[in-house]
């Protein structure tokens, strides 16, 4: 018993370690590289199976000592390592031309690599010893690592995420003290406990501080002079910094217009992450002073409405509400995912910001706006999203690199379904050479217009842009006369470009503000004809429309690109095109290479020096476990994007999909392993399990639409409870194939079970990253479908 | 040879072996500057700007390659001065890799009477760049002792045309202007207008405009010779930020 809950405990500190290492990586330098790291850390898993394959004869002898002993490295080195990692002089933006980075790189891998080999190498030697019931420990690992991943999600609210590194350390080392429980003479366990309690609170702090990269937004705004941080919060929905520059003012106004006559306010930078800057402006209360806001592309709607009732997505600091105000809206709803950066704008520094949220026809919403939307029942004038990015992989640390359902054609269907007659829709992004943001959402508008049954959606749309933000504007209805005259009113006084109205002739486009084509008129032109088809296959980037089943609004990288990319290399410093996309790939390419040289490679001498009867194959283990690695993270990824979109908020919905799966999936496992005695009983359970995996997520794939739309009125309690009803069945069957396949290896050939282990471990790294490669290209669906015909593979294998 | 004398003579023979070891070094750096010239007439022939391939005026080229950068890159770095790559020069900066610089100094387009505007002095070198081939150069630079050291090491290096101060280049030098061309290496979220303004009939200026701090598109905004004012996209450059703030 003792060594059960001392597994729980340290999966639980593996993985809660997993999310905190994302949170840190994401503050010291940027997401793509936490996501790129931690998915390498993940090999130490696969290495420990290779590890104890090789020392599993000598090892074996003192479990309990040998599970301390790793337990206490994962203490140690899981806090360690990040004092080791603040000094080390990584500098990612170098990465491209300068070995010595490289170097460095590597040697994060490896340090990041130590405390996940040495919690799973514990873990492996518990669960392939012949000694235990593999189902019971299997079931507890995957129960720890459920309360792990919701333990540490709630400390984040608490606690900033270095705080966090104690808590995990301190796990560690209670693992090891419930492990020396199970020795003879017992004297090792209370020094452990003292330890567990005391070590990681007279850690000094300054060894885990997190540094940011001098190179990220917040390290070079603070080396102006005069600058301050005035306030810092933390969750995991991020790191906010609040800083104050009076000397030189921020400025924020992204795209503002050439010829703009009014200047900014004094303003308050807020960084998320230590990067993402969105500004706090200063308000004195007079519709006046917002003039400045006017002079930027997103004032557009504005001019072809009527003080209308507008619906603000991604609040942020407010500019977009204060321009509401400024053309004196009738009500305003604004909607913040993060109440953190709310209360900063509302309560902290209100009174600097004019405490506009507190006006009577203001209202603020903490909720993700997709999911606002679609759940509101009532209608607005005017929708406006403004170079707003989803809530990023960062965060949570989950699987996404990039996906985001803000932006999809559903998403923008279900934004148009809730204006008023004649409403607007008006979104704003960042302008790039050659164009992609702005075309790939004019796609996206002309189908959810198509959609929605409209016949002829170039009458409802329109696009203009500045120096470097475009605007779109959809109408539902038909653009009116008076709406082109505003339109080209608004541009010629600020100096902006129509790309896209109904009746433009091309010679109005690109005349201002130049790109080296016409790429946004010619492009919305072709969006609209025939020819659409063949100019998305023809565009040098990735701008068809993304969807729910696709969410990748921000993959813009097609193969195609890559000879320009490679040639672009050495030519540092200049234009990394997408690298989003080709990092995961790169990621992709690493975890398999890194796989096969520290998992597969070493167990080639190991094998025939086992010498023991091969009762059962060796491909047909690895075989086995590979499909089951694969398919177990593919259904889990699938579903965890499902549920985000049915949830709303990324971060509950994270957290409660990864913890039903693996708390489920952790029973299942101890239901099997009460019942493996008997040839035939393993058999009959496994096929009944994967029956039980095709029938339900089949069912799932078809069905949960419907589902969802059902459930979209109940309270956010009762979505949770069926979103865990749901999850429930599924992950009760997909807990049970591993460990019968893991106890009749350990029966059979025990020489392979760490080996299995290692397979399986290796493939789960590989799928983290393959699953979202695949979902780019092919959607989700795909992903699921993959994932049953591996479950069935495996089914086939176990048979024989 | 006693006292003083002898120790005139060390001090003669300390200065001739500095000279040579200068002369030396001097024939060095010309080869890295040689090959760092062909680097960027490489890169030109491989990169479009806007829609064309262009050759790098010959002109800029030249003065790059006799300029020292190695003298603008602080001592630990100075192996690497003559690489195509940017380099840390302190307070989270760094001086442009040499492509950038070439760049960003062609597409000026400036003339020997022209009176320059640069915001970002940074480490000096693109003032340096451009001294010998305009009338005057004035300098603005947030960080003050980036500005300081700058300021001594062009006055040092002989560029009796550059004029350098710390502050805010928002508002630009409106007492020089205006301006024949005004270049920015700061990031900003958008084009100061002031700048625009500053700008004289027939001016260029290049600035860098962005997201965020990580990748920026370089901007060229033209003032034709009636006034009217357009901006042109370029390209994407991965400039390791420069200052931060705006």
């Amino acid at each position: 018993m003792p060594l059960l809950l001392a597994v729980s405990a340290l999966s639980a500190a593996a993985l809660a370690y997993e999310i905190l290492l994302t949170r840190l990586f994401s503050i010291l330098y940027w997401h793509h590289y936490a996501y790129m790291i931690i998915s390498v850390a993940l090999l130490g898993y696969g290495a420990s199976g290779t590890f104890v394959a090789l020392l599993r004869t000598r090892l074996a002898a003192h479990l309990s000592q040998a599970f301390a002993g790793f337990a206490l490295a994962f203490a140690a080195t899981s806090i360690g390592v990040v004092g080791v990692v603040r000094i080390l002089p990584f500098n990612p933006l170098e990465i491209l031309w300068d070995p010595a980075q490289q170097g460095y790189l590597l040697m994060l891998y490896l340090l990041l690599a130590l405390p996940f080999f040495c919690a799973a190498t514990a873990i492996a030697l518990a669960i392939t010893h012949r000694g235990t019931v593999t189902g019971r420990i299997y079931r507890a690992d995957l129960l720890g690592a459920g309360i792990g991943a919701l333990a540490i999600l709630g400390l984040l609210f608490l606690l900033p995420a270095e705080e966090g590194l104690r808590a995990v350390a301190g796990l560690g080392l209670a693992a090891a003290a419930l492990a020396a429980l199970g020795w003879s003479p017992r004297r090792a366990a209370p020094v452990l406990i003292g330890l567990a309690i005391a070590g990681p609170l007279v850690w000094p702090a300054a060894w885990i501080a997190p540094t940011p990269s001098p190179y990220k937004g917040l390290s070079l705004a603070l080396q102006v002079p005069g600058t301050r941080v005035l306030s810092e919060r933390s969750s995991p929905l991020g790191l906010l910094t609040v800083v104050e520059s009076p000397t030189i003012p921020f400025r924020h106004a992204p795209g503002a217009s050439l010829f703009a006559r009014h200047e900014p306010p004094a303003q308050f930078g807020v960084f998320t992450d230590a990067g993402g800057l969105t500004a706090i402006n200063q308000w004195d209360g007079r519709r006046e002073s917002l003039a400045w806001l006017d002079e930027q592309t997103a004032a557009l709607p504005f001019h072809l409405l009527d003080r209308p009732r507008v619906l603000v997505l991604g609040a942020g600091g407010g500019s977009d509400v204060l321009l509401a105000l400024h053309h004196e809206a009738g009500e305003i709803d604004a909607v913040e995912l993060n109440p953190q950066l709310s209360n900063l704008v509302r309560r902290t520094h209100g009174a600097f910001a004019g405490g506009f949220y507190n006006l009577p026809n203001v209202r603020l919403h903490t909720a993700e706006a997709r999911k606002f939307v679609e759940t509101a029942d009532r209608q607005w004038d005017l929708i406006q999203v403004s170079l707003l990015d989803s809530f990023s992989a960062s965060a949570a640390g989950a699987m996404s690199l990039s996906e985001s359902t803000l932006y999809t054609v559903e998403a923008l269907s279900a934004y148009l379904s809730r204006l008023a007659p004649g409403g607007l829709l008006a979104i704003t992004r960042w302008l790039k050479v050659p164009p992609r943001d702005g075309l790939k959402l004019f796609a996206t508008a002309v189908r959810a217009l198509e959609d929605a049954g409209v016949a002829a959606p170039e009458t409802r749309l329109a696009l203009i842009r500045g120096p470097n933000t475009s605007t779109l504007v959809v109408k539902t209805s038909a653009l009116t006369e008076a709406d082109i005259a505003a339109l080209k009113r608004f541009s010629s006084e600020r100096g902006f470009d129509p790309a896209w109205y109904p009746g433009m002739p091309p010679g109005e486009a690109n005349r201002i503000n130049r790109l080296p084509e016409a790429y946004l008129h010619d492009g919305a032109r072709a969006l609209l004809g025939a020819e659409r088809e063949a100019y998305l296959a023809r565009y040098k980037f990735h701008v068809a429309p993304a969807t729910d089943d696709q969410p990748y609004f921000f993959r813009f990288f097609k193969w195609r690109i890559l000879p320009e990319v490679l040639a672009m290399r050495g030519r540092a410093g200049l234009a990394l095109l997408e690298g989003g996309y080709l990092i995961l790939a790169a990621t992709l390419l690493q975890a398999v290479i890194a796989g096969l040289v520290l998992i597969l490679l070493p167990l080639r001498w190991l094998t025939p020096a086992a010498g023991e009867a091969e009762a059962i194959g060796r491909f047909r283990v690895a075989g086995y476990f590979a499909a089951l690695g694969f398919a177990f993270l593919f259904v889990e990824i699938a579903f965890i994007q499902r549920f985000v979109l049915f949830l709303g908020h990324p971060l509950y919905a994270i957290a409660v999909v990864l913890a039903a799966f693996l708390v489920f999936a952790g029973l299942g496992s101890g239901f099997v392993a009460r019942r493996t005695e008997g040839e035939g009983t393993g058999r009959r359970i496994l096929s009944a399990a994967v029956a039980g995996i095709v029938v339900l997520s089949g069912s799932y794939l078809l069905l949960l639409p419907e589902a969802f739309t059902w459930l979209a009125p109940a309270p956010q309690a009762a979505q949770i409870l069926a979103a865990i009803a749901l999850i429930a069945p599924l992950a009760f069957c997909m807990g049970m194939p591993f460990p019968l396949g893991l106890a009749r290896v350990k029966a059979e050939a025990p020489a392979l079970a760490p080996w299995a282990w290692g397979i399986n471990g290796c493939a789960s790294v590989v799928s983290a990253v393959l699953a979202s490669l695949l979902a780019m290209h092919f959607g989700f669906s795909a992903v699921l479908a993959l994932a049953m015909l591996l479950y069935v593979c495996a089914a086939l294998i176990f048979r024989h | 040879m006693t006292g003083p004398m002898a120790r005139r003579f060390a001090l003669l023979l300390v200065c001739l072996s500095a000279a040579w070891a200068l002369t030396a070094r001097a024939d060095d750096t010309a080869a890295a500057r040689a090959e760092m010239v062909e680097t960027i007439r490489e890169i030109a022939e491989d990169v479009a700007i806007g829609k064309e391939r262009r050759p790098i005026d010959a002109r800029v080229l030249e003065v790059m390659g006799r300029i020292p950068r190695h003298d603008f890159v602080p001592p630990r770095a100075r192996g690497l001065a003559y690489a195509d790559r940017p380099l840390p020069i302190g307070h989270g900066q760094t001086i442009s890799q040499p492509y950038i610089v070439a760049l960003m100094t062609d597409l000026l387009q400036v003339e020997a009477d022209h009176v320059v505007l640069e915001i970002g002095t940074g480490s000096g070198y693109q003032a340096a760049v451009l001294s010998p081939l305009v009338r005057r150069v004035h300098s603005i630079e947030i960080i003050t002792p980036l500005a300081e050291t700058a300021a001594q090491r062009l006055a040092d290096g002989g560029y009796a045309n550059v004029q350098v101060r710390a502050g805010d280049g928002y508002y630009g030098w409106p007492e020089a202007g205006p301006f024949d061309a005004i270049v920015v290496t700061a990031a900003a979220s958008h084009v100061p207008p002031p700048l625009v303004r500053q700008l004289k009939p027939g001016g260029r200026m290049v600035i860098p405009v962005g997201a965020s701090f990580m990748i920026q598109h370089l901007m060229l905004v033209e003032k034709d010779a009636d006034g009217a004012v357009h901006s042109e996209l370029l390209l994407p450059v991965r400039f390791v930020p420069l200052t931060g703030g705006h």
